[in-house]
């Protein structure tokens, strides 16, 4: 007896740890708050710098592009070809507000805003710009919608390079503000403080204090995006993408949730704008060009649409492809070559121009080949959504699941 | 066992579809009393679905007048119509394919719900309620029509009988005082058939009135208490089940001028 009941806690405790790890989403969460706090200890140890932990702070926005993006074409079924659009007006809203640019401009008076107050703006900003370009656009379906949003993203970049007065063009906004804690915040650990318990959270000379905001910023995104997916919202999102007609039938007012999809979308990519421009402090019109908008689109159709786990993970494998592993493969290509007895291979000869070159000038083959493949062997995305299995533990549900295996049973 | 008022629930005035030059609803006018089981019947490319489409919000009619309830409702958007209460399942089933039945349902319920979308993001506590009845609601609804064991699958894997009963589902979540069928038997096995008419009975007594599209004549004739007949998109006879079967237009309409 006393047996029974000392084994039976530890064997609870057994099946609920599997029965999590089973349940996907919360798998992938784990895993990926574990790397998250790990990665900035083990890469500074490993290599004695903070560049991988820049790249990361970079991987960081892409990831919240992905998130937005994904409501807009994966919860609504929109496909939105111009969404670098909503990310260049955060960038510039930012961009503008904290930095000298306006003091060159009509204005006269360089404006410079706090960060914590104006990545709210650029927030309300985006999405202010996502419901004034939805409105006369949701009418339209499919292919449509598409083609008006690409002319979108055409035009936005446009207006900031042609507005030079304000914008200064194609010299680009610099000198943007970095942001400061809160005074209130400011503890030991921030700062040029005497006692450092972390290395000085200081934001002008330290990517881990980045590090630190975009993965707030994405918490904390993830969690209102996963609420508004188990929502009213979210289930009148997908019953359009679905069927318009019978979400329209159902009494779901089909333009508003569009609307709102759009805005909200949009409202994201304001979010990472504001982030980005503060990081690289330096904003230009080049930075947000058409390719932007595709690559957030191929991270969020890679990582599986309508899925948010999916869509963080297709974003960080997408940035490694993109902006790591491919960059870097002439290097790694030579010193392959040169380390297995093959150096001959780096030198150019005739029309071989050495295999450094010869891999650069593949890039965009090896790119592409890797996109192809990864979209063959693995179609609907790399994690693809699935019937929310969590949602469904709902009570309600098991007492009719109990009442059918009791059926079954007897 | 409805607590409103008798008359009529829903009246058409001389409603008349066109699409270019081909007239596809003709001037029809009927009336359905509150609580019946009413039938439109006819030849296929009658007109009946342009009908239902009229009603729903789906098409605007060309002229007439919809009354629903006492309101004059033509030319409103179908979610507008859904919110006044009508309720529709289609002909070739429109579910929402990668949703589960369960989220299906609840897609129904939209319109009854009150959440914003700032109690969605932030998760608050009304919200949270308010979706717990609202499971709880789809749930018995599930099982009000059967399926309740499936509630975790996509509407997709369901069998061809199930996601008829599943449409059925969705739209009474929209708390309908009338729901339209569309063809609702249409490649059913006579079992099927006979749980459809009980289904149908059962409908009724929680105060709804039907207003079906069907070719099955035991269905029809089986369930309903009033049927209309259209032909190229005119009405040719109404009445009970036993006048119209004799009627010599619906007789001619069905089987051609020789018989």
């Amino acid at each position: 007896m006393s047996n029974a009941a000392g084994a039976r806690p530890s064997l609870r405790e057994r099946l609920n740890i599997r029965q999590r790890i089973r349940d996907r989403d919360t798998a992938v969460y784990g895993v990926l708050i574990i790397v998250a706090l790990l990665f900035p200890l083990v890469t500074i140890y490993a290599t004695g710098g903070t560049a991988l932990v820049s790249h990361a702070t970079r991987a960081g926005y892409w990831v919240l592009l992905a998130i937005g993006l994904n409501v807009v074409v994966g919860f609504a079924g929109l496909l939105d070809l111009g969404y670098a659009a909503f990310f260049a007006i955060g960038a510039y809203t930012y961009a503008l507000l904290a930095s000298p640019q306006l003091a060159s401009s009509p204005a006269h008076h360089a404006i410079h805003i706090n960060f914590w107050i104006l990545i709210f703006g650029s927030l309300l900003m985006a999405a202010l710009f996502g419901a004034v370009l939805g409105f006369p656009t949701l009418r339209l379906r499919g292919d449509y919608l598409a083609i008006v949003t690409l002319g979108f993203g055409e035009i936005v970049p446009q207006l900031f390079y042609n507005f030079d007065q304000w914008t200064g063009g194609i010299n680009a906004v610099g000198l943007i503000d970095q942001p400061l804690l809160p005074a209130w915040i400011q503890g030991p650990w921030s700062g040029d403080g005497d006692f450092k318990v972390v290395s000085p959270f200081n934001f002008n000379t330290d990517p881990v204090a980045y590090y630190v905001l975009v993965c707030f910023l994405i918490a904390i995104a993830v969690l209102l995006v996963t609420n508004l997916y188990r929502s009213r919202l979210g289930r009148a999102w997908m019953a359009i993408r679905e069927d318009e007609v019978a979400a329209a039938a159902m009494g779901i007012n089909t333009v508003t949730t569009k609307l709102l999809a759009f805005g909200i979308g949009a409202s994201f990519s304001g979010f990472a704008g504001a982030y980005y421009a503060a990081d690289v402090a330096l904003v230009s019109p080049d930075n947000f060009l058409f390719i932007v908008s595709i690559t957030v689109l191929v991270m969020v159709v890679l990582g599986g649409m309508g899925n948010i786990t999916g869509v963080i993970v297709g974003a960080l494998v997408m940035y490694y492809l993109v902006f790591y592993l491919i960059p870097g493969l002439p290097e790694n290509a030579t010193s392959l070559a040169s380390s297995i007895g093959l150096g001959s291979l780096n030198q150019s000869s005739g029309d071989w121009p050495g295999l450094g070159e010869e891999t650069q000038r593949l890039n965009f083959i090896i790119y592409g080949a890797i996109l192809v493949g990864m979209m063959l062997l693995r179609p609907q995305g790399l994690l693809p959504s699935r019937v929310r299995e969590q949602e469904l533990k709902h009570a309600a549900v098991q007492e009719e699941e109990a009442a059918v295996e009791q059926l079954h049973a007897t | 066992m409805s607590d409103q008022p008798a008359g009529n629930i829903l009246e058409l005035t001389n409603l008349t579809k066109r699409f270019g030059g081909l007239v596809a609803v003709d001037n029809v006018s009927l009336h359905i009393k509150r609580g019946e089981v009413f039938a439109l019947i006819g030849p296929n490319g009658a007109g009946k679905t342009t009908l239902f489409n009229n009603v729903t919000g789906l098409y605007q009619p060309t002229s007439g007048a919809v009354v629903f309830d006492g309101k004059d409702i033509t030319g409103f958007k179908p979610h507008q119509v859904a919110r006044y209460g009508i309720a529709r399942t289609f002909q070739n089933i429109r579910l929402f394919d990668y949703m589960s039945c369960l989220d299906n349902v609840r897609v129904g319920r939209h319109v009854r719900m009150k959440a914003k979308v700032w109690d969605s993001l932030f998760k608050l506590p009304r919200e949270r309620r308010e979706e717990e009845r609202v499971t709880e609601e789809a749930m018995e609804l599930l099982r009000f029509v059967g399926i309740a064991k499936h509630a975790s699958q996509y509407a997709r894997n369901l069998a061809y009988g199930q996601q008829r009963r599943l449409e059925i589902a969705r739209a009474l979540a929209t708390d309908p005082k009338l729901l339209l069928l569309d063809e609702p038997a249409a490649g059913f096995t006579p079992q099927e058939k006979v749980e459809l008419m009980a289904l149908v009975k059962r409908i009724l007594t929680r105060g709804i009135t039907v207003f079906l599209i069907e070719h099955d004549m035991k269905v029809v004739m089986g369930i309903s208490e009033r049927i209309v007949v259209l032909d190229h998109g005119e009405k040719i006879a109404e009445g009970s089940p036993d006048e119209v079967r004799k009627d010599a237009r619906v007789i001619e309409a069905y089987l051609g001028k020789s018989a």
